[in-house]
């Protein structure tokens, strides 16, 4: 059975590796290669799943070891596999919802001449992503850490000619080396103190290691974390990365790959365990980037930078969970599954909306196309339904049990991060039912052309304000796109309750993760009720702000916070100002520096040099009697010697 | 009278020969200067040979003549084309040296 | 003979030495300053024939002969030869260019004489073994039986140097060809397309007031012509200047012509 570890990983790399270079032959069914490998390895995920369940809870773990990688003295890197719950909870929820995305974009990018390439980067993706997972020391994380950083920048700038898509692809890539800075340097600090990288020796080596080395390494995992999974301050990227196609946003920037910071901390669960300050900023992170997201969210007509932010904010209750420590790693990586679900099932639906609305992605131009594609409506009303927590909808299992999580961390912290979670959920509530409203209810603002907006007013006027504006045909998408939002809305719908019913995914993940039940200042049912009224409160907002008056077809000018949240709560501006102009300032002093003082003393020495040669020269003026007289007052001052030294 | 003096004369063309090689610039006149002091050095090779009361000196003189007179042979061809080029037997003239 | 053992020698060398020495001694100078290259050449000959009694005076007799046919004789004939080629230049003025030159190589000159002379006063030379024994069996024999044995290689090898020389003399002074020479109907044409001077150059004294080679022809309109002096000279700007040397010469023959005319009258008076 544990030779199969391996298949998983190799299924998609083969598929990868065939799609891209194959060349244009493949063209025809690049797709259908690309599906079916993706498929193959669910189906092998499966298999190994159906295995561990037949076994007991402490057997359940499983290897395998490939090969030697980098076999020097002590440095021992290994290409091996471990499979545990763990991982299998990732390897399913990858290889499944990896395997819906694949036939989504079958339908998606049907008209796409690069389709076969997008297939292989996917695959690619679902290779890196899979030996992510899998490894069984941080070495080959980091294998498939970058590899999925790579598979992500090729798909944010699959639509290379757009130079939006370009630009964003490359901020995703540059923000994302700061965090894989820090997943190195972790790396090369557990190296030094622990002589290993393995996850074993690791993380058993943590009881004998000094507290300031662990939060040293944990932090620097943090900081990876942070630039994977688009927490503050790393954040800035994942709202730009909506620039590639929609399955990539749905696959790689909701459900997977923004989730490995998440599973790099729950998988190091040991080192952040034994350094309490480390998970103190892992919540602080966590509870920021909620908040942050959430705003973001709020603000955005972008109906995929509306999802986009409220990723971030849930990968922010996630992390939040991860950094409460035993108590809450089982509901982090819960609320990673649904989340996986009913978030790709959000995204794929904001795709069809897109598919059957011209490629129209602001919501303003929306408005009552539940009618024209019930499909759409209802499986993106059940992914809105199951975001916000509405009872017995998976959402509600797992975000309600971080909220009691957070409560029960205890004390002063467990309040402040228990109301930070609490409001978050409020905000959820809001700008997902914006989004909804916006979207399938109200007027049908498409039918008519758009208004230059005032507040930017473009130097050319578009197309369509020219009177050749194209009325969208809003339809539904093909079914090889509705099945896999369908079959994500099941996922959406009962995922929640099927794993909390008798505490079924604790038990499965107890053995790896550990649990701690914590101690509630409030009771399980309190939370859950007032989690209920601040849903109540959010959505009613909306409702009254977007279902009950008309939606301006043009975003009014809007509060100062609104408009800080529309420019992404100014990460950029801060970015600019704190990193650019300050790394501007500092090389402008450095080169300051190289040319007064370096280039002087160079400069300085040179010239010196040169004034004594020029001074020198003059006794070369070419002249052989001129030479000769310095011979013969040498041949003079000779004897003078030679008279002296007989004389001494 | 002491043999002695045949030392100091010989010195004393030598030396005036060396200030003329400085301060001449007719090549031909530096040439001759030149070879007043090689004469000033036989003259004192000879004076050594009688105070040593052997020939050695003497040999020495005599191949100082031979050398001498491949020297002026290849000295004064090398005036005689110089002037061909630079129509100029002036040892300044030539103060290609220097750049 | 036996003089040249003793540590003193005779009043007559002493006498000798000293006359002949000033003579040496004012024959270098001259050698040095004098301004005309043939003058220098002339005095360095008599500071060596001086030498040359010197040698003979010291028991070389070999070397003395040798110095009058070789070095006075051939190299000083050499050296007058080439300074008639290369003739009189404005190297022969006596001015310094190079600043300083002059006083610096005086006071080299000054010290360097003075130090010779303080090291052979220092010198323990109180010993003249003198050349009698060595010059028993002659001066040639003694000379050549060391030649031919102890000294046999260094005097092979300047034989090699000798040959060496004469064939770098000849390498250096003797030009190659490196193109056919011009025929008189190439040379010809030339002239046409350069179109400078068509016509053969003017021909020295028809219309000179002088014989010398190097004062230019007059030319029909009164002007003097240069192309009638020959290259060499030309190029050593070595021309005389006839135009107004010759109104004065003029002048003078006439006012030398009226005296005795004047005279004449006067005496037919």
């Amino acid at each position: 059975m544990e030779n199969l570890i391996a298949l998983l990983v190799a299924a998609p790399l083969l598929g990868a590796a065939v799609l891209l270079c194959g060349g244009r032959r493949l063209d025809a069914v690049g797709h259908w290669i690309g599906t079916v490998l993706a498929a193959v390895s669910f189906v092998i995920g499966v298999v190994l799943f159906a295995d561990m369940l037949g076994k007991g809870a402490e057997e359940r773990e499983m290897a395998q070891h490939l090969f030697s990688w980098v076999p020097v003295e002590s440095f021992q890197a290994d290409i091996a596999f471990q499979l545990d719950q763990l991982s299998m909870t990732f390897v399913l929820l990858i290889t499944g919802v990896g395997s819906l995305i694949h036939v989504y974009s079958i339908g998606y990018m049907e008209h796409d001449e690069r389709r076969r390439r997008f297939f292989g980067y996917l695959n690619l993706f679902l290779a890196a992503m899979l030996l992510l997972v899998l490894a069984d020391n941080y070495l080959l994380l980091y294998v498939g850490w970058e590899g999925v950083g790579l598979a992500s920048y090729l798909l944010i700038g699959f639509w290379q000619h757009k130079p939006s898509a370009a630009t964003a692809a490359k901020k995703a890539f540059l923000v994302n080396r700061v965090g894989d800075m820090g997943l190195s340097i972790a790396i090369m600090l557990m190296f030094a103190w622990f002589g290993t990288f393995a996850f074993g020796p690791v993380l058993e080596a943590t009881g004998e290691t000094s507290e300031g080395k662990l939060t040293a390494i944990g932090l620097m995992l943090l900081l990876a974390a942070c630039g994977k999974s688009a927490q503050v301050p790393l954040q800035s990227w994942l709202g730009d990365a909506m620039e590639g196609p929609t399955p990539v946003s749905a696959l790689i920037h909701a459900a997977t790959m923004v989730t490995a910071g998440v599973y790099l901390i729950v998988r190091s669960a040991d080192i952040f365990n034994a350094a309490p300050d480390a998970q103190l900023v892992v919540t602080v992170v966590g509870a920021v980037t909620l908040l942050f997201g959430a705003i973001v969210g709020c603000a955005k007509d972008d109906i995929k930078k509306a999802l986009a932010g409220s990723t971030m904010s849930q990968i922010g209750y996630m992390i939040l969970a991860a950094g409460l420590g035993p108590i809450g790693y089982v509901f982090a990586i819960m609320h990673l599954v649904t989340h996986g679900f009913f978030k790709a099932g959000l995204f794929l639906g904001a795709g069809s909306v897109m598919h059957g609305m011209n490629d129209e992605v602001d919501m303003r131009r929306y408005g009552g196309l539940r009618k024209y594609m019930p499909i759409t409506f209802v499986t993106f009303g059940l992914g809105y339904l199951a975001i916000i927590g509405f009872p017995g909808l998976s959402g509600f299992f797992s975000k309600d049990k971080i909220i009691e999580a957070a409560f029960a961390k205890g004390g002063t912290e467990g309040w402040i991060l228990g109301s930070v979670a609490l409001l978050g959920a409020a905000i959820t509530a809001y700008y997902m039912t914006r989004v909804m409203l916006m979207t399938f209810f109200g007027e049908e603002r498409w039918r008519h052309a758009p208004t230059p907006s005032p507040a930017e007013p473009s130097a050319e006027p578009a197309a369509e304000t020219r009177g050749e504006y194209e009325v969208p045909h809003p339809h539904e998408s093909p079914k090889s796109m509705t099945i896999p939002m369908i079959v994500l809305a099941f996922g959406s719908v009962f995922a929640g309750g099927f794993f909390s019913i008798g505490d079924r995914f604790m038990h499965w993940l107890e053995p790896v993760t550990g649990h701690d039940h914590g101690h509630a200042p409030v009771s399980a049912m309190t939370v859950t009720l007032a989690t209920m009224v601040v849903l109540v409160i959010g959505a009613g907002i909306a409702y009254v702000q977007y279902g009950r008056r008309p939606v301006p077809a043009l975003a009014p000018r809007g509060s100062l916070l609104t408009r800080a949240a529309r420019r992404d709560l100014l990460q950029d501006d801060f970015n600019h100002v704190v990193l650019v102009r300050g790394g501007e300032h500092l090389t402008r002093s450095l080169v300051y520096v190289d040319h007064s003082l370096v280039d002087g003393v160079v400069n300085g020495t040179a010239a010196s040099m040169g004034g004594l040669s020029g001074r020198l020269r003059k006794l070369q003026n070419g002249y052989a009697r001129s030479y000769a007289v310095s011979m013969f007052g040498g041949a003079a001052v000779l004897i003078a010697v030679t008279l002296l030294m007989r004389a001494v | 009278m002491n043999p002695v003096n045949y030392l100091y004369l010989a010195a004393l063309l030598f030396t005036i020969g060396a200030t003329g090689v400085l301060i001449r610039r007719n090549a031909i006149v530096v040439f001759m200067c030149v070879e007043l002091m090689l004469n000033a050095c036989n003259l004192a090779l000879v004076a050594f040979s009688r105070m040593h009361g052997n020939l050695d000196g003497q040999i020495i003189a005599f191949f100082t003549m031979v050398v001498a007179a491949a020297e002026v042979v290849v000295g004064l061809a090398i005036i005689v084309s110089l002037f061909r080029t630079r129509h100029s037997a002036s040892v300044d003239d030539a103060s290609l040296m220097k750049l | 003979m036996m003089d040249l053992a003793a540590y003193s020698t005779s009043t007559g060398e002493a006498f000798q030495f000293w006359v002949l020495g000033t003579v040496a001694v004012i024959g270098a100078l001259c050698t040095v300053f004098m301004k005309k290259a043939v003058h220098s050449a002339l005095c360095l000959a008599g500071t060596m024939i001086v030498l040359a009694v010197f040698y003979l005076a010291n028991g070389a007799y070999f070397l003395g002969i040798v110095q009058i046919v070789v070095y006075t004789g051939a190299i000083m004939m050499l050296f007058l030869f080439v300074v008639m080629l290369v003739g009189v230049t404005a190297a022969d003025s006596l001015k310094e260019t190079i600043k300083g030159q002059r006083w610096l190589a005086l006071l080299c000159g000054l010290g360097f004489g003075i130090l010779l002379c303080a090291g052979i006063g220092n010198a323990a030379l109180t010993e003249f073994n003198g050349l009698g024994q060595a010059n028993a069996g002659g001066n040639v024999e003694g000379l050549a039986a060391l030649i031919f044995t102890k000294y046999v290689f260094a005097f092979e090898l300047t034989g090699a140097l000798l040959i060496t020389a004469a064939v770098g003399a000849m390498v250096l002074t003797h030009r190659e060809r490196t193109e056919r020479a011009k025929t008189q109907r190439e040379l010809a044409e030339q002239r046409v397309r350069e179109g400078k001077q068509v016509p053969p150059l003017p021909a020295p004294g028809v219309y000179a007031r002088h014989n010398a080679v190097d004062i230019a022809g007059i030319l029909p309109d009164g002007t003097a012509s240069e192309l009638t002096v020959i290259k060499t000279l030309r190029q050593r700007g070595q021309i005389r200047d006839v135009s107004t040397e010759a109104i004065n010469d003029l002048k003078a023959l006439e006012r030398r012509a009226e005296e005795r005319l004047g005279r004449e009258e006067e005496t037919a008076k």
